[in-house]
């Protein structure tokens, strides 16, 4: 069973940078798929893969990640991009969607300028049931 | 005490400055720190070995399939390299684990290590890229070596690159493994336009003058 988690932008945005980051690996050791509304700051995204590696262990493999920007074509409005770089610098942005899932449960977040797919994979334990019945 | 606080926001002022001055000066003699980073397995290590192959008539570290094999960060201190117009840059080159999200130790197994071997080798991997993290504000400039045959659109490649743009740090990208039919430079391209992109196969040597050239735009 695959469960997702939105997270709103208004429940991490007073949030410090680590406890932010803490309470989304959290939600994620707990086997569900984050959706956060927004993005995490550039230094944030870092620090989130950083923290991700010392958490890992046998049962918490680390995660995927994947950020989807809003409209990106007509971004070359030169306001508009002054703007959007300003809230990126300021506070992050509460545009777009964050979806951050566990590596054991989804494989692969493939991202292309018009879509997004996310794989899944079975479940490791009737994987493992199959493989050793697979053996002679 | 008016003049006093004022001689101390002088002195500040001077120390700032004589700071400033120090740090470039050592700068310059430090050499320039060029860093290897991107995915497992793209060939930072096999491209390191090329650069000191080609420069120092030696290798770097070991190279092999199995991802993760580069656990610890690596340097090898003052290459300098000629082009053609008799020009010389000297950098030190600092190979990473480079940057991943997950690492399971079963892949390992998978690759025929003992469980327990595997479990160590997983820790260390961790530590690896963690070190890679930490020692991104170091670099002077960075190249990202791309697998050519996989997805551009992984999102390491995409934070890390983010990243370094709101550092400031120059980043020059390599598409790499350009010797295997599967692999696809355009979409490298269509991933990143704002970057330039140097397709090379680091194995076989294709294409490096063209990498070497490059370097020379970002690291002098
Ligand atoms: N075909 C091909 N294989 C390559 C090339 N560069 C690296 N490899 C292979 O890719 C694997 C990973 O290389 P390595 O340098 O250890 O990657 P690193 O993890 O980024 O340091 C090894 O099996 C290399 O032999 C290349 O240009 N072409
Ligand atoms: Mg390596």
């Amino acid at each position: 069973m695959l469960t997702l988690r939105f997270v709103p932008y208004h429940e991490i945005e007073y949030l410090t940078s680590a406890r932010r980051i803490h309470k989304l690996l959290d939600i994620v050791k707990e086997n569900k798929i984050v959706l956060l509304e927004g993005r995490l700051k550039k230094e944030e995204e870092t620090d989130l893969i950083e923290i991700t590696m010392e958490k890992i262990d046998e049962k918490f493999k680390g995660i995927e990640l994947a950020v989807i920007n809003p409209d990106r074509k007509d971004n070359n409005n030169v306001l508009r991009k002054m703007k959007s770089g300003f809230m990126n610098m300021m506070l992050g942005d509460r545009q777009g969607l964050t979806i951050i899932g566990p590596a054991t449960i989804v494989s692969e977040i493939k991202k292309n300028p018009d879509k997004i797919e996310l794989y899944t994979k079975e479940d490791p334990e009737k994987q493992k049931k199959v493989k050793k019945k697979g053996k002679p | 005490m008016a003049g006093f606080k004022k001689w101390e926001y002088m002195t500040n002022i001077f120390k700032a400055f004589f700071n400033k001055f120090l740090k470039n000066l050592f700068r310059k003699k430090k050499h320039i720190k060029l860093g290897l980073y991107g995915p497992p397995n793209g060939g930072k290590t096999t491209l390191a070995n090329r650069i000191c192959q080609d420069w120092l008539g030696e290798d770097m570290g070991s190279v092999s399939n199995i991802a993760h094999e580069t656990r610890e960060i690596q340097i090898k201190e003052q290459i300098s390299i000629k082009n053609d117009e008799g020009k010389e840059i000297s950098f030190n080159l600092v190979d990473t684990p480079g940057i991943a999200t997950k690492i399971d130790f079963e892949d390992f197994i998978k690759s025929g290590m003992k469980e327990k071997e595997a479990k160590i080798r997983a820790k260390e991997a961790t530590k690896g890229v963690i070190d890679a993290i930490k020692w991104l504000d170091e670099m002077d400039t960075i190249i990202i070596v791309l697998d050519s045959t996989q997805d551009p659109y992984s999102q390491v490649n995409i934070t890390i690159i983010g990243n370094l743009a709101a550092r400031e740090i120059p980043v020059l990208i390599v598409a790499n493994k350009v010797d295997l039919k599967k692999a696809d430079i355009k979409k490298i391209e269509a991933a990143f336009p704002q970057y330039e992109i140097v397709g090379i196969s680091a194995k076989y040597g294709d294409n490096v003058n063209e990498f070497y050239n490059a370097l020379f735009k970002y690291a002098s």
